[in-house]
């Protein structure tokens, strides 16, 4: 990496001159993709040899890299944490870009000003307060460094080096041909006028040899008549061009500048804000120092005194091009600019973003979704968005429907999907999933790990008989199979009829919450068909143990195949595809949760030790 | 924004509480503020000094010369005050030239004086001018050659050095007092952020203590991040005589919620030329242009958006400077200047999204005065913005014409003059 060919500190402000150069390289302070890639892109089109980015300081962070694009290639720019590491360790990157917030600004400026390696602080950020500019600007002045801004876009030598996002998109650049230098030195308030003058600048002139934007606070760091004193210093500048603005003085010290003949070159110069005197009270313009107030701070006077130190000052700012494209046409006359060559700079690929967004490539997706939407203003389950869903005091239920069976369910069926959910949300500290839960918080593990620790044990012993359950019933019950010969086929391919037993309950008493779900259904769905073949089912497996009730797996089961079947909206296909996938035991699994949770912070809360089985509750053998 | 003036209620009651915490110093300055929903009895019990001294009451509304304009109530007791108040509360007055009501008075103790000081701490470049004069008072003007000034550089200190100028020509016997309160009032004037901070005049109290008699405040309210804590309930008036209008207003509430910056000042309301122009720069050199080209009087607006605003916060702004746009039609044509320049980093379709959708909301409107709406603007994704308003034209059956780069920048600003001047020639269209 080469830097700049000057030692640090040789610059004074009144004395100082090009800034930047082809090789220049910058510290750029908290990252932002989009303004370093375009100082990358820039760089490609000025045919520049290294990336003008030579490292970034991101506050906090350890090291690494940011990935961008230098030209047609990927580069990694490394990253460190504060500003001191990075000038130590990149001595040649002398240029600051400071894209911290109004509220650090200050710190991290000085901080870089402190930095002997560093001789230009760029502050980007607008609403620093004017007391912190000001101790910025004391410390600059005494150690002879040169602070662009604050609230400002930066700046841009054509064909060197372009602070963060001044002078806009790539065709902007090719179209104000920036790649290469013209011939004219500007130096404008504004962020958004300088690009204008641009663009003004190469049709009536050969383009800018440098242009910076001071800022719109009133106390800027470096001020209009700094950088005129600059381009006075700079043999390739020819003529330069101001655009002031109202409020402020800082355009009388370049009336001063050109009265003490300090600045001999052309100097063409406008002051907007002549419209102030049509304001009847005091009016605060959109940039902070521009402020419509004493006589000397307005446009008018400042035009005169510049006209009358010997600027060109045209009628009004639509004379403004007419007057840069005849005093250029005068220097050409009189050979004083030999007007720069038109150079084709090189293509930068098109990123595949803005390719893609105007139609010019096509990439495959990678991921499908068809259940829900998070880009729009509010996130949408199935089309549905949350406002509307809030609005029709949606539950559970209702969020099942849409992300699981990509339907608006009717209430009646909503309120069935959150009964089960509650019913099966807990079923004590025994069974494996909660005993699972508990051994694991009591061993110190996370939520998380808690909670997984006891889904895992759902499945066919235990939880996951409901898929099984409905698929079995269907089958049997589409086919018309007697129930009888049902369970009979059943024994003899060696299966037990899921969905049917119970470890506890039986003939006499009855599972309490088969009974809700029943009664429910009975009152609610228009036809239960399924059921009714499982309770006959039930009637048969009972003649043979009391035991063999129907359980509220199989009772879930053949509900759920009601419920789809009767609903009207799924088709006897849909219904198949919803049994074979496996919906249904996601029931149980979203169910327990709530429990195991449960399960997991009451053990944190009662800060129950680490658990382990006492030997006698072991049986050792061989 | 930055620099704003706040009442003299403020400044006083900022001053006396942070100069007592910084330095020490406890000035005797007592203020009370009363406004029209001001409960008197309320105040006077929370006040009790306001029954124990003769009063001072005046106006505190960011204008000077009171005295001049018999705004100015003097050792009054505080019915008498009250009295003063309720005379004078919501009066319409001409302060030089500009008219204005007045809403809000400042309650003080009387002050037997004969010395009037003037103190003036500035803010500027690169440091801070502090002035400074035996010969303060309303003839500050005539005597402004006996104000003598210094200089502390940014970083400096107020030291007895720096300071004695201005002290040079005090009895000896006052001077040691009067450094401690210039520099504890500069030390002020630092830590709570002020730019400006004048007291024209102030006097030594029977026990030689400063106290202001008049005082002037500005704080940077860029600061108020670290200083509103200090500042605590600090109010940032309006300048005198300038009233808003809802439309105003409604923008004014919206630039202070977001950190974008949207404007709007109402110029003329039946003015025919109004402007929506992105970029504290280019939005000043639209207004200059309709200036330049001999339109001033037709200007109605000057609004200016920038710092990325939201969709929804282009399209209240867009919304609400259209309602000021058309109201009242009369038939004569009017021009909506929708400008800007070419555009660093702001993306162009995505801010002319929400300008589209108040146009689309306030078609009727827009028909029904005949508005024409001239659009120029440049930057990245310029080219869909710029398609996305030919569309609308079409769409809406309202005339756009656009432009983009290729165009000089102002060049709307003629299309405009030359489309209400065709009503004025046909008598409409």
């Amino acid at each position: 990496m080469v830097g700049s060919p000057r030692s640090p500190g040789a610059f004074g402000l009144s004395h100082a001159g090009q800034l930047f150069t082809r090789e220049t390289q910058a510290i750029f302070y908290n990252w932002k993709q989009l303004p370093v890639q375009r100082m990358l892109d820039f760089d490609f089109l000025c045919g520049r040899k290294t990336p003008s980015v030579a490292v970034i300081v991101q506050p906090g962070s350890h090291g690494g890299f940011q990935k961008v694009f230098f030209g047609r290639e990927e580069v990694a720019i490394p990253q460190v944490g504060t500003i001191e590491e990075a000038a130590a360790a990149f001595p040649k990157a002398d240029v600051f870009v400071n894209f911290a917030s109004f509220r650090s600004a200050f710190e991290s400026s000085l901080e870089a000003l402190k930095q002997p390696t560093i001789r230009v602080c760029a502050i980007i950020a607008e609403g620093v307060p004017e007391r912190d500019t000001k101790q910025l600007i004391a410390y600059a002045r005494q150690h002879n460094k040169i602070i662009i801004g604050p609230a400002t876009v930066g700046g841009v030598q054509a064909g060197a080096f372009k602070i963060g996002d001044a002078a806009g998109t790539l065709d902007n650049i090719i179209a104000c041909k920036l790649y290469r230098p013209g011939s004219v030195g500007f130096v404008s308030k504004s962020g958004g006028m300088s690009n204008e003058m641009y663009n003004v600048i190469a049709r009536a002139a050969d383009g800018i040899y440098e242009g910076i934007a001071i800022g719109g606070d009133a106390f800027p760091g470096s001020t209009l008549s700094d950088h005129c004193l600059r381009y006075q210093n700079i043999p390739q500048v020819k003529m330069i061009v101001v655009l002031g603005e109202i409020g402020g003085q800082d355009e009388y010290s370049l009336v001063d500048a050109l009265k003490a003949g300090r600045i001999t070159k052309p100097v063409v110069a406008w002051v907007s804000g002549t419209c102030a005197k049509l304001f009847k009270s005091e009016v605060q313009f959109g940039h902070a120092g521009a402020k419509s107030g004493g006589d000397a701070e307005s446009a008018q006077a400042k035009n005169s005194a510049l006209s009358a130190a010997g600027a060109i000052v045209p009628g009004s700012f639509e004379e403004l091009e007419g007057t840069v494209r005849k005093v250029y046409g005068e220097l050409v006359g009189q050979g004083v600019i030999t007007p720069a060559e038109d150079s084709k700079p090189p293509e930068v690929p098109m990123d595949l973003g803005v390719a893609k967004k105007l139609g010019k490539v096509r990439a495959p997706t990678h991921v499908i979704c068809t259940i829900s939407d998070d880009r729009g203003e509010e996130p949408t389950y199935g089309g549905v968005t949350m406002s509307e869903l809030m609005e029709a005091d949606a539950n559970i239920g209702d969020a099942i429907g849409l992300l699981w069976f990509k339907r608006r369910l009717p209430r009646y069926a909503t309120k069935f999907i959150e009964m089960c959910v509650v019913l099966c949300a807990d079923h004590g500290p025994c069974v494996s999933g909660a005993h699972n839960t508990i051994v694991t918080s009591r061993a110190g593990k996370d939520l998380i790990s808690c909670l997984v620790s006891g889904l895992l044990t759902i499945g066919p012993r235990f939880g996951g008989a409901i898929d099984d359950a409905a698929r079995y019933f269907k089958q049997a019950c589409d086919a018309g199979q007697e129930p009888d010969d049902f369970v009979e086929a059943m024994k003899r391919k060696g299966i037990r009829v899921p969905g049917i037993g119970h470890r506890i309950k039986s003939k006499d008493n009855r599972d309490k919450r088969v009974e809700l779900l029943q009664r429910y259904a009975r009152k609610h769905f228009p036809s239960i068909r399924y059921l009714d073949y499982a309770i006959t089912v039930e009637n048969y497996t009972l003649q043979k143990a009391a035991n063999l009730v129907l359980n509220v797996d199989g009772c879930i089961g053949a509900l759920f195949l009601d419920l789809l079947s009767s609903v009207g909206m799924f088709t006897p296909a849909e219904v198949q595809e919803v049994v074979d996938i496996g919906y249904l035991n996601g029931l149980f699994v979203l169910a327990r949760s709530i429990g195991l949770i449960g399960h997991a912070l009451d053990q944190k809360r009662l800060q129950q030790p680490l658990f382990r089985y006492p030997w006698d509750e072991v049986l050792y053998t061989k | 924004m930055a620099r704003k003036k706040i009442r003299e209620y403020d400044s006083k009651r900022l001053l006396k509480a942070h100069i007592a915490r910084m330095a020490g110093l406890q000035l005797p300055i007592a203020v009370a503020q009363v406004k029209e929903a001001t409960n008197f009895a309320e105040l006077v019990s929370a006040s009790p000094w306001m029954t124990q001294t003769p009063l001072v009451v005046k106006p505190d509304c960011l204008f000077g010369k009171r005295g001049k304009h018999d705004l100015v109530g003097l050792k009054l007791d505080y019915l008498q005050a009250q009295e003063f108040i309720a005379a004078r509360m919501n009066k319409v007055v001409d302060m030089d030239g500009i008219v204005g009501k007045i809403n809000c008075f400042i309650i003080e103790p009387f002050v037997p004086h004969e010395d009037e000081y003037y103190l003036c701490i500035q803010s500027e470049r690169l440091g801070y001018t502090i002035s400074f004069s035996e010969f303060g008072g309303m003839e500050i003007e005539e005597n402004w050659d006996k104000v003598r000034t210094v200089t502390v550089p940014t970083g400096g200190e107020a030291s007895s050095e720096r300071l004695a100028p201005l002290l040079s020509t005090l009895p000896p016997e006052l001077r040691p007092g009067m450094e401690r309160f210039i520099a504890s009032a500069y030390e002020v004037f630092l830590d709570l952020d002020f730019s400006l901070m004048e007291f024209n005049p102030f006097t030594l109290d029977s026990a030689g203590q400063p106290f202001p008699l008049d005082m002037r405040g500005e704080l940077d309210d860029t600061a108020a991040f670290r200083s509103a804590k200090k500042w605590g309930d600090v109010e940032f008036p309006l300048p005198f005589g300038r009233t808003m209008t809802p439309q105003e207003a409604a923008v004014h509430s919206m630039d202070e919620a977001t950190g974008a910056s949207l404007k709007l000042s109402i110029l003329n309301p039946k003015g025919r030329i109004w402007t929506m122009v992105a970029g504290g720069g280019a939005s000043v050199i639209y207004a200059d242009t309709v200036g330049d080209l001999g339109y001033a009087h037709e200007l109605g607006n000057y609004a200016e958006y920038s710092g990325g605003p939201s969709t929804a916060e282009t399209h209240a702004y867009a919304r609400t400077l259209l309602d000021a746009a058309t109201a009242s039609p009369d038939g004569r044509g009017r021009a909506l200047i929708v400008g800007g320049g070419i555009a660093n980093f702001t993306d162009v379709a995505a801010t002319f999204k929400g300008i589209i959708q108040a146009f689309r909301e306030r078609a009727a409107a827009i028909q029904a005065s005949k508005m024409k709406i001239f659009v120029r603007r440049g930057g990245p994704n310029y080219k869909a913005g710029l398609d996305m308003m030919r569309a609308l034209g079409a769409e809406l059956g309202v005339p756009i014409e656009v432009y983009g780069p290729e165009a000089s920048m102002t060049g709307i600003c003629q299309h405009a003059i030359d489309y209400i001047s065709s009503f004025d020639k046909n008598g409409g269209q």
